[in-house]
């Protein structure tokens, strides 16, 4: 009995130990690192749901909404769910497609997250968040999967809002679209970072991307606490979302409307054209007032979800990428509507610009001759006859000179490149800064470029030079071609004279786009400064309130003096009525409303001609600048200028309703009533 | 000391039941208070952890209570039975649950829960012959033991054989369910039995060796069920799978962590009501005792069922026969081990286990089995102190 006494003591001492254990191990847990529990606990029961923010509207210098907000009920897919079904969801997609109609790979495609090797269709959001499949479901379809939840496992129906656009297909690239929002940008993002939220978008191009931060908003949080099975049992934290601002821009959708009908006509019209654009510019401000591009397309097809087959028309060349806004994109070479830069450059290099000015037929630049346009010789001229009747061989010449006081094919050390340099004091070359995203920089052909050019190209070149070009079939282009590439090998690197005669009159490699050329004019036609346009004017709370205008900044100054810069002005005002587009704008009242411009038409190897007009209006005291191309429309005068003429018939009234009938853009922003509307709008 | 026994069991029934007053100054309240608070705590965390999904919502509290009062009963029982009457009937009730464990494994016997360990009785009820094959177990060891060797304070050898394949008899059956857990308690029993009984330390050292050749192959032929390793595998790192095995642990640990030193307070508890931890009205009911009362209310069950061992020794300490003691000692040994590896899955000191906490739990037939071990410690302190 002693030993079993002993033995139960020991017991004792154990239990005691075991005791001590328990209670030391729980106040570990529970006190020290009670804290840590308490965090982790609110993780595991609440799940955080991100409530979007309202989208400010982008609305036109009047109010009127250029992108508005819709509600609609919105279909999504949670990845997640069905890859842990046996089937991996096949069978709820199969039952989904037929509620949706759309293919049952479709589905599979656009719920995969986007990834190397993955391209679109595909989910760039978060793969643990789940993915809107159809954005204007209807409240059948919706019905249908609510209330057959045991049917649909993974899959929800909810009312999201979603962007509308009342000008359908006007102004779809300057507007841009919205796309899911990507983890990186939200990582970056202030404030709400709870969770990676689907419904959360990001503007993608245009507008809505440069002005994402403006229109946005601040997302909303609802802390929901779920049980073991994700059910929700009720709200613990609530912060409301803010809504994003409206951005009030100087686009008049009304002349968005009309721009966007000329262009449409004026492609129209050439049969062989495969895109355009138009720029209309407030000449004193420099301003956007409207800003289209052709091909277009409906920015619809973002906000509800795009399908594979809507994402492969739009990068398709069937359907002219209408995704590229060609007004700030397209880039082409841009003619004599260049010519305003030449003529600028020819006093600068000590041309006078009361001279006279030999206009021959054609013209000896080095050992080969160019040609005035059909080959017809206009005399002597002044520089304003040159450039109403736009004379070529005036300017190779000029340009030759210069190229040879350069150094020619041995260039000086410190050669002016006067041509370059004053194209690019016009705000050639360059991206204009406009608060749009991707813009082109166009190109200015100096000796620099044409070195950089061989370095990337000479390898290539050189081999060409060699094995020729036995993969394409007409003969005639296949021999240009390699002897192109051998004259490219040899001496590429080399500004030849024939480049600089092709410069001055905006042909060869000179590269422009429609808003650099339309901002050259306004310069022009304005003050002599060259600004960076703007589309964005405000920036203003829904309630109205003025929350930050947007100014217009100055870039730089036309190099040239005030006196010279009105007589190339006063040269310009003729061409319309006297000049190469006085065809176009026969019949068009000039003694009411004067206008001005220059014709352009750039050839393009193996391509219909690039049609250009640059134009401002009224003549005396320019309130408009506006600037049309057509790629592949023919002449400028042909395609371009009659579009431009529409567009100022459109704008004070002439056969039709005025756009802007006091002949003004809005200078004033609109009005908001206390509700939030727009007064009159 | 044998005459003392025996002059105790002289006397008659009917005086005892009649003279309620002068056993219920020899019953050791400060366990039964200790016993009564710990049921009590368990009725409302039971109620916390159920009422949110229990048929009319208060359908297993009820029921809880219901099996509390039936335990209450047997318990009383047990106390009025004289232990050395109990060593008498010892092999019976042996034979008895031996019988129970069978019949699970026949058509008998039912899967509730994903362990095929009951037999339904109708009417909703259904009991789980393995918690009272502990009880027989229990006994029919002490009884073995009880009677030491011609000359010595140590049983006989045959005994402790007999002892032995009694054990392997229970767990073996026990095994077919599969039961781990109670195949754990039932090995406990048997060594806490065999130590305290006395046993030379050289059995002691082969049980060891046996033993330790036993989980060897245990693993090592993986008789084990996957998912068991897999317990095993996620207390050693419950890093490794938080969403599977790991689960458990991990959520049982932020429940009762995120009670810290006060609680949330009774039917507070978010993981509670969410229902994050799993089994939380049986094996995992510490969680929510760690999650609404905080750090000083599981501290408090800790100290209570600490009250409940100690007790319990001091009455095996102080009993004058083999039996008694070995009884009392053996039970203390069988709760000891159901509490600490219990709580300690809990607070990730332990491997999963699927063992209920002793009075807290809800679960009718370990009430039951737990109560009637109290009575037995009882009827034990009862009669020690006859004479005193």
């Amino acid at each position: 009995m002693t030993r079993m006494r002993t033995r139960l003591f020991i017991l004792h001492v154990l239990v005691l130990a075991l005791l001590v254990v328990l209670a030391v191990r729980l106040w570990q847990v529970q006190v020290v690192r009670g804290e840590e529990f308490v965090t982790k606990a609110t993780e595991t029961r609440t799940r955080a749901v991100i409530v979007p923010a309202v989208r400010g509207q982008i609305l036109d210098s009047s109010g009127r909404p250029l992108v508005r907000n819709q509600t609609s009920l919105v279909v999504s897919v949670d990845r997640n769910a069905l890859l842990r079904m046996k089937d991996g969801g096949v069978e709820v997609l199969r039952k989904l497609s037929t509620v949706l109609n759309q293919p049952v790979k479709q589905l599979q495609d656009r719920i995969r997250p986007c990834g190397p090797g993955i391209s679109k269709p595909c989910w760039t959001g978060s793969p643990y968040q789940p993915v809107p499949i159809e954005r204007k479901a209807g409240t059948r379809q919706a019905l249908q999967i609510l209330e057959r939840q045991e049917e649909f496992p993974g899959i929800t129906a909810e009312i999201q809002s979603v962007r509308q656009y009342p000008g359908g297909k006007a102004g779809a690239q300057m507007l841009g679209y919205l796309g899911p929002v990507t983890e990186a940008e939200l990582e970056k993002r202030e404030g709400l970072k709870a969770a990676f939220s689907g419904v959360d978008l990001a503007g993608r191009d245009g507008l809505e991307e440069v002005y994402d931060e403006v229109l946005r908003g601040k997302s909303g949080l609802r802390r929901v606490q779920v049980d073991r099975m994700g059910k929700a049992i009720g709200v613990e934290q609530q912060v409301p979302s803010l809504a994003g601002d409206h951005l009030i821009t100087s686009i008049d959708a009304r002349l968005q409307e009309v721009v966007e009908g000329a262009l449409h006509k004026a492609m129209k019209g050439a049969p062989q054209a495969d895109g355009g654009a138009a720029v209309v510019l407030d000449a004193r401000t420099g301003r956007v007032l409207a800003l289209a591009s052709a091909p277009s397309y409906d920015p619809a097809v973002w906000a509800h979800g795009i399908t594979t087959t809507g994402y492969k028309r739009l990068l398709s060349e069937e359907s002219g990428k209408p995704l590229v806004s060609r007004a700030i994109n397209g880039q082409f070479a841009p003619g004599s509507t260049f010519k305003v830069s030449s003529v600028a450059a020819m006093l600068r290099a000590g041309y006078p610009l009361n001279g006279t000015y030999d206009c021959p037929g054609s013209y000896m630049v080095g050992d080969r001759a160019f040609n005035n346009f059909r080959g017809i010789g206009l005399g002597t001229l002044s520089l304003h006859t040159a450039l109403v009747k736009s004379c070529d061989t005036i300017f190779y010449r000029s340009a030759y000179e210069q190229y040879l006081r350069d150094g020619g094919r041995n260039p000086k050390k410190n050669a002016k490149e006067v041509f370059a340099n004053t194209a690019r004091a016009f705000g050639f070359g360059k991206p204009t800064g406009v608060d749009l995203p991707g813009e082109s920089s166009g190109r200015i052909p100096d000796r620099a470029w044409k070195k950089n050019m061989w370095a990337l190209t000479s390898a290539t070149n050189c081999k060409r030079a060699q094995t020729g070009y036995p993969e394409v079939t007409d003969a005639a282009r296949a021999a240009f071609l390699k002897l192109l590439a051998q004259e490219n090998c040899a001496e590429g690197f080399v500004l030849r004279p024939g480049d600089s005669a092709n410069f001055s009159i905006g042909q060869g490699d000179v590269l422009v786009t429609p808003l650099q050329l339309a901002r050259a004019y306004a310069a022009l036609v304005s003050d002599g400064k060259v600004r960076s346009p703007r589309i964005g004017w405000a920036r203003v709370r829904p309630d109205g309130t003025l929350v930050e205008r947007y100014d217009v900044p100055v870039v730089g100054r036309l190099p040239i003096s005030e006196k010279e810069r009105l007589y190339i002005k006063n040269a310009l005002s003729q061409v319309p009525s006297d000049g190469t587009a006085a065809g176009a704008f026969s019949g068009f009242p000039m003694d009411k409303i004067s206008i001005g411009g220059k014709t352009g038409t750039a050839e393009v190897w193996g391509k219909q001609d690039t049609s250009w007009f640059a134009s401002f209006a009224p003549t005396g005291n320019p309130r408009f600048v506006v600037v049309a191309m057509v790629s592949q429309g023919g002449m400028g005068a042909q395609t371009a200028a009659p579009a431009v003429r529409e567009i100022y018939e459109g704008i004070y009234g002439i056969k039709r309703q005025a756009v802007l009938p006091d002949g003004k853009p809005a200078a004033k922003l609109p009005k908001f009533s206390p509700d939030g509307t727009v007064a009159g709008g | 000391m044998t005459t003392r026994a025996v002059a105790g069991g002289r006397r008659s029934f009917a005086r005892r039941a009649v003279g309620a007053q002068s056993a219920v100054w020899r019953l050791d309240g400060v366990m039964l208070v200790a016993v009564a608070a710990l049921c009590v705590i368990g009725t409302l965390l039971v109620w916390s952890s159920t009422r949110t999904w229990a048929p009319g919502s208060t359908g297993l509290v009820k029921k809880h209570i219901l099996n509390l009062l039936i335990g209450t009963l047997l318990c009383g029982a047990a106390a009025m039975i004289d232990h050395r009457a109990m060593r008498a009937y010892s092999p019976l009730v042996f034979l008895v649950s031996l019988a129970g464990l069978v019949m699970v494994v026949t058509p008998l016997g039912a899967t509730i829960n994903g362990s095929h360990s009951w037999i339904l009785l109708g009417g909703g009820f259904a009991v789980q012959p393995s918690e009272f094959a502990k009880l027989g177990l229990l006994l029919i060891i002490a009884m073995l033991l009880a009677q030491p060797a011609e000359g010595s304070d140590r049983p006989r050898d045959l005994d402790v054989v007999l002892a032995l394949v009694a054990a392997l008899l229970t767990m073996g059956l026990v095994m077919l369910q599969p039961d781990l857990g109670t195949a754990l308690v039932l090995a406990v029993i048997t060594a806490a039995a065999l130590i305290i009984g006395g046993v030379r330390k050289r059995w002691i050292a082969l049980l060891v060796l046996v033993a330790s050749a036993g989980v060897f192959s245990v693993f090592h032929f993986q008789m084990l069920e996957p998912y068991q390793v897999a317990r095993f595998t996620a207390f050693i790192d419950p890093g490794v799978d938080p969403r599977g095995v790991g689960y458990n642990s991990t959520q049982s640990l932020i429940a009762i962590g995120s009670g810290q030193l006060f609680g949330k307070g009774l039917l507070g508890g978010g993981q509670t009501t969410g229902r994050f931890v799993p089994e939380q009205h049986t094996d995992f009911i510490f969680t929510v005792a760690g999650e609404e009362f905080g750090f000083l209310g599981s501290v408090t069950i800790v100290l209570l069922l600490g009250v409940v061992l100690l007790r319990g020794l001091k009455i095996a300490r102080q009993c004058d026969d083999r039996f008694g003691m070995l009884a009392a000692g053996t039970i203390v040994c069988w709760f000891a081990f159901q509490t600490f590896v219990n709580v300690g899955m809990t607070i990730g000191i332990m491997p999963i286990t699927g063992l209920p906490l002793p009075f807290v739990s809800y679960g009718g037939t370990a009430t039951f089995a737990n109560l009637i071990a109290v009575g037995i410690l009882q009827s034990i302190r009862i009669r020690e102190q006859s004479f005193d």
